[in-house]
């Protein structure tokens, strides 16, 4: 199936959960904030939150310093 | 990062701030932070404060000394129409975006990812990531890496996420 990605469309395996793309994408995943269709999707729910078609998904990730 | 953003709202004259740190300041912050020689080994929001104050003797200003974590981020910032995420760390950046997003209906984060070394000013910059959520920096100059944080190009990312702060409570989202 195809989700949005960071405004790119992006083919991910069905059943994939938010934490299986990030892991997917190669995120390390306690640096990223994550938004699924203009939700936070927080990380102790990213395990159990299966990814829909369609879905418009953004990532950001942090680097250090500040 | 965070005691030059401070000090730019401060100036600019926003009414009501929180400050949060837990940390005391330490003489490697003297390169780049808003503190002197004489502050060294004080709470950070202790000398803040008082920095804070001498600009601008009528600043509402509430202090927080203690660790921000994922249960007292929306206690700590309650009633903040903007949070200025400056952490170090990237994983605590993560968790503050996190919690103010999900813990709040209003609250908009501007954050900072990417400010170390002597790259170019114009790198930095201001993107809107999500509808409530702006991060300020180039995305990538890392702390720990080369030179590391460094004074100029610190208060340019920091210029970003006050001024960003600013535009938000003026009533411009645009980034």
């Amino acid at each position: 199936m195809i989700v949005t990605v960071n405004g790119i469309g992006t083919e991910v395996p069905e059943g994939t959960t938010a934490e299986g793309l990030l892991d997917l994408l190669g995120h390390r995943t306690d640096r990223v904030a994550m938004e699924i269709d203009g939700t936070i999707c927080p990380r102790g729910e990213r395990g159990t939150t299966v990814l829909a078609p369609g879905q418009n998904i953004e990532i950001v990730s942090f680097v250090g310093g500040g | 990062m965070g005691s030059h953003v401070a000090t730019a709202l401060a100036r600019t004259g926003v009414g009501r701030m929180v400050i949060a740190d837990f940390d005391t300041v330490d003489p490697t912050n003297l390169f780049r932070q808003c503190y002197v020689p004489s502050d060294v080994g004080r709470r950070k929001t202790e000398a803040l404060s008082e920095s804070l104050l001498r600009i601008e003797p009528d600043l509402d200003l509430e202090v927080f000394d203690g660790e921000v974590t994922e249960e007292n981020a929306c206690d700590v910032f309650s009633g903040c129409d903007v949070v200025c995420e400056c952490f170090d760390r990237p994983d605590m950046k993560a968790m503050l975006v996190e919690s103010i997003l999900s813990g709040t209906s209003g609250t908009v984060v501007v954050s900072c990812s990417g400010m170390a070394g002597f790259g170019s000013s114009n790198l930095i910059a201001t993107e809107r990531r999500m509808s409530r959520l702006y991060v300020c920096g180039d995305g990538f100059s890392e702390s720990g890496e080369g030179p590391g944080l460094t004074a100029a190009r610190v208060m340019v990312c920091a210029g970003h996420v006050a001024n960003m702060a600013v535009r938000i409570v003026l009533g411009d989202d645009k980034p």
